[in-house]
């Protein structure tokens, strides 16, 4: 009677995963039924289902909790990050309604795809050992991939689809080499389990195996010198996608980046530290040097997000809790400000064409006010003037590699920033000191909520740091 | 009110002030006027508060007073505000000098006028931060936040190399200050908080104290101006709009010499005794190189601007000399100096109004048709040059007691500064005022009219008035100056009382 008895095991603590992959399937069954008249509802729905994810995130405890063997973990750095993800996803779906329709290509795979690409993300987040970790990533790769190329008649969209594919593939194949090298000398795939069975020394074999992963991580959080996807794939896809790949799947790649250097390797420091710190300067060195000579908001914004990945990871450098919980502060700012950015780039439309040049934006200052004053807001907060949001995280990822003697990192991320502010400024010159063309179509209106939100966070998180600080800070508590 | 106190208020009020002007709506000569006017009394109402705050300022102590403290990032950095007798006088310069920011602005800007006062008032809230501030963070973020608006002011209003000149003055100045935020952060975690008050008893590593120094002195350098970092400053003058440069040359250039007064000097007083040659060495330069260039300069603002780093030369000098006639020199000096040079660009201003050029080549003889003009300026021209009886006599002549006491040479060579200034203002002023009137569109030009003479009464009137009674504002440098003193001597005579006792226990 016993053998026949099967337990389930507790299914609680992935409640918001499960939700939403329900939820999706029955949208999937709505979308087949309606066929493309469904568009509206799917997306409707998958608003809905994300919101009602997010409240489950919530509301958990935020106590460490492991299931499934061990291999899904939630604590209060998976309910922080899994939020940002979901905060992510919800603004992509506002943020392309309007465009679709424009675009014609209002289809209801849409927000499907975009919510299996959000379990997978939630599951990168959980992960507790390298095979969730891999399931996740892989979930999360392959709803992209297709999102990427969703514009299917546009000979752009099609090839950052592929290229995407084609070069993930061989990362995520780099990530699993990796992985099995790290189950082979260890024995084990939980990270827990390789804490113990490393017991604070890494062979030659180990050390192999935390670069291969590290290079399949680099990849997935588009950081040099693994970065070359980047600017092309976010430049071919549609806009919204732009948008998407900016905010939420740099929130799960951070996440999963922390989890597996500090939950599998934290008494290896020595060894995976140096390919942060390399990661780290050319990452914010590249972001800040090639986006100067860019024309295209969209590879601007690239390799934008090249150089805030640089600066996030820092805080991973420094390897202790002050860095983690500088670099959940850095990745809820910059969720913020590039969904904030994209807002704006994505009202940029006038008689049915869509504007992406750093020269369209000549004189927004005076055809909208509202907009640019916004959008200036962003710009200097992203390159980290106080008293803005930006600077707060870059303040906090900068505290950790000083408190953990990693000055001349710390020298290069600031004078690199310097350079970064050069760009930045560039389209607030733009903005606000060129002379306007015309002006465009009214802003749609969940760009302006995207916007108005992101604006209030980067504006007033100076006067108010408490709740984001105090959310980061727990959740680094957790991990360590 | 609201469990804020009076210095929380000096930097809601412009706030507020700006926020109303941002509801005025479209721009029409009515709601022009009515942005000028608002712009104007919250400036005013901003002055007579710091008045307020300074009837309830005891300056016969060396306390922080009137502070308050609000939760922030943490408990080791919070919002902390408060004066002393080094940040109250400044203050009082800044919000007295917005209003006449204000009034020289009226007619001049025209396009955009909601905007530019919006970012006048937000540029005071953050330059009165800046000395009220007692947390390091916080100071940074005042710092920083100012090169936000100053930006905007020279690109948007200002003249042909506008955009050149905001770049360079913000990537400058940007790039200065971010090493004194990763300075910051290390004393953060050497001393576990950012609170000044306690700061400024704690004692550094001599070694820790040098780096310290450097990246402080990299961010004060540039904002002071200091040879050889100074070059973003005469760009930036020449392009700004009137009110911009009174603001650049009145408080902006004075927040280096407060930052030395405030932090570099009692927090690193070791790192500051050894690099005190150096400073006296780049001042002295600065003194004279910057003098000597001012003397070949074709524009009128520019050679201001040029005179204003020589003689923020003799502030860095006074500070560095390190001994109470020096600092008090200095701290006097850049009051006078930034109600001088505001002055002076005023009165550029005037000029460049009636005639749009600031080539010195397209006036002469104005007196014939501006006398209260011309009288206003020899008033300015005396004190800028030093002549005794004007407030810039007072300060330029503590400081170089003060660097005669602390070395006779520096103080030698830094005479020559004030030779050269004779030369070169002097020498504008002949070629501007007197002389043949015989340019034919000069032939027209009217003198001050209302608005520019109570702009400019005031000015004069200060400038006398502290150049034959400086006593109200030494005396409430003077017992800050003395705490300041008291405090380095002994960590001086400490290090040095460690110095010789380390020999005999290392051998």
């Amino acid at each position: 009677m016993n053998a026949a008895q099967i337990v389930l095991p507790a299914l609680g603590p992935a409640l918001p995963e499960l939700i939403l992959s329900i939820g999706v399937l029955v949208l999937i069954l709505y979308g087949a039924f309606r066929g493309e008249r469904s568009a509206e509802g799917v997306n409707v729905g998958a608003l809905i289902l994300l919101v009602v994810a997010l409240f489950a995130v919530m509301s958990q405890s935020g106590a460490k909790i492991t299931t499934l063997n061990g291999s899904f973990i939630v604590d209060n750095f998976s309910k922080v990050m899994k939020a940002l993800i979901l905060l992510g996803s919800a603004a992509t779906i506002l943020l392309s309604r309007d465009y679709f329709q424009r675009e014609r290509i209002d289809r209801f795979e849409f927000p499907i795809l975009l919510i299996l690409c959000t379990i997978g993300m939630m599951v990168m987040a959980s992960a507790n050992d390298l095979i969730s970790l891999y399931l996740g990533l892989e979930l999360q790769s392959l709803a992209a991939y297709v999102i990427a190329a969703f514009h299917r008649d546009n000979l752009k969209s099609t090839e950052a689809g592929l290229k995407y594919f084609v070069l993930g593939a061989l990362s995520s194949g780099m990530l699993l080499y990796g992985a099995s090298l790290v189950y082979g000398f260890t024995g084990t795939v939980s990270f827990p389990g390789i804490v113990a069975a490393l017991d604070g020394t890494a062979g030659f074999g180990i050390v192999l195996g935390i670069v291969f992963v590290s290079a399949g991580v680099a990849f997935k959080l588009a950081a040099v010198p693994f970065h070359m996807w980047t600017p092309d794939v976010y430049e071919g896809s549609p806009t919204p996608v732009t948008a998407f790949f900016a905010s939420a799947p740099k929130m799960a790649a951070m996440a999963m980046t922390v989890r597996l250097f500090i939950g599998a390797f934290p008494d290896v420091t020595a060894v995976w530290q140096q390919i942060i710190v390399f990661v780290a300067i050319a990452s914010m060195a590249l972001g800040s040097f090639a986006a100067i000579g860019q024309r295209s908001l969209k590879r601007l914004m690239a390799y934008s997000s090249i150089g805030n990945v640089g600066y996030a990871l820092v805080g991973l450098a420094a390897g202790s809790q002050e860095g983690v919980s500088g670099v959940v502060v850095y990745m809820m700012i910059y969720l913020a400000m590039t969904l904030g950015a994209f807002a704006v780039l994505l009202s940029l439309r006038r008689g049915g064409q869509m504007f992406e040049t750093v020269d369209d934006l000549a004189g927004l200052s005076r055809t909208h006010p509202v907009m640019a004053f916004c959008l200036a807001a962003m710009m200097f907060s992203l390159a980290g003037i106080p008293p803005l949001a930006g600077f707060f995280a870059k303040y906090y990822v900068f505290l950790a590699a000083i408190k953990s003697g990693l000055v001349a990192l710390a020298i290069i991320g600031v004078v690199t920033s310097v350079v970064g502010a050069f760009y930045y400024l560039r389209l607030v010159k733009v903005m606000y000191f060129d002379e306007p063309v015309a002006a465009y179509e009214p802003m749609p209106p969940g760009a302006r909520i995207v916007l108005g939100l992101a604006s209030v966070v980067v504006v007033l998180l100076g006067i108010v740091p408490g709740p984001i600080v105090g959310a980061a800070s727990a959740a680094a508590k957790s991990l360590f | 009110m609201f469990g804020l106190g009076i210095l929380s208020g000096l930097l809601i009020v412009p706030l507020c002030g700006a926020a109303f002007i941002l509801t005025l709506g479209e721009e029409t000569e009515a709601s022009k006027r009515n942005a000028r006017w608002a712009a104007l009394i919250t400036t005013l109402a901003t002055f007579l508060l710091s008045l307020v705050a300074w009837g309830r300022y005891d300056a016969t102590t060396a306390n922080f007073q009137l502070v308050e403290t609000h939760a922030w990032l943490s408990e080791a950095t919070r919002f902390k505000l408060g004066v002393d007798g080094f940040s109250m006088p400044l203050i009082l310069l800044t919000t007295f000098l917005m209003p006449f920011c204000i009034g020289a602005s009226w007619l001049s800007v025209n396009t955009r006028v909601k905007e530019y006062f919006v970012a006048f008032l937000v540029l005071e809230t953050t330059m009165i931060g800046v000395f009220c501030a007692l947390d390091l963070v916080l100071f940074y973020l005042f710092f920083e936040a100012g090169l936000i608006p100053m930006f905007l002011i020279i690109g948007i209003w200002g003249g042909k190399r506008r955009i050149y000149a905001s770049f360079k003055f913000f990537l400058y100045t940007l790039l200065g200050s971010v090493l004194m935020l990763l300075a910051i952060m290390a004393m953060y975690w050497h001393a576990g908080t950012t609170d000044i008050p306690t700061l400024l008893h704690t004692r550094f590593p001599v070694e820790l104290q040098t780096w310290l120094w450097l990246a402080f002195f990299a961010s004060f350098a540039v904002k002071m101006p200091m040879w050889p970092v100074h070059t973003w400053l005469p760009d930036a003058h020449v392009e700004a709009p009137t009110a911009g440069s009174v603001i650049l040359a009145g408080i902006l250039l004075k927040m280096g010499g407060y930052g030395f007064i405030r932090i570099s000097l009692p927090m690193f007083p070791d790192a500051s005794h050894a690099f005190a040659p150096m400073v006296f060495a780049l001042s002295v330069i600065a003194i004279i190189f910057t003098s000597l260039i001012a003397l070949m300069q074709t524009d009128i603002k520019k050679l201001i601007a040029y005179s204003s780093v020589a003689h923020m030369g003799f502030v860095t000098l006074g500070l560095f000399t390190m001994n109470e006639q020096g600092i008090q020199g200095a701290l006097f000096l850049m009051i006078s100096h930034g109600i001088v040079s505001g002055a002076l660009f005023v009165c550029v201003g005037v000029v460049y109004d009636r005639m749009h050029t600031r080539e010195i080549a397209a006036y002469g003889g104005l007196v014939k048709r501006m006398p209260l003009y011309a009288a206003a300026m020899m008033v300015f021209t005396m004190a800028n040059v030093g002549l005794p009886g004007t407030s810039g006599f007072v300060g330029e002549f503590l400081a170089m007691m003060g660097a005669f006491r602390a070395n006779p040479t520096v103080a030698f060579f830094s005479v020559f500064g004030i030779i050269l200034s004779a030369g070169y203002a002097l020498w504008l002023y002949a070629r501007v005022i007197y002389g043949k009137l015989e340019k034919p569109n000069l032939q027209g030009i009217l003198d001050l009219d209302l608005r520019e003479k109570m702009i400019i009464a005031p000015l004069v009137a200060l400038t006398i008035y502290y150049g034959v009674h400086p006593a109200p504002v030494l005396d409430t440098f003077a017992p800050s100056t003395e705490a300041l003193m008291q405090s380095m001597r002994t960590a001086l005579s400490n290090t040095q009382t460690a110095a010789a006792t380390l020999p005999p226990a290392s051998r």
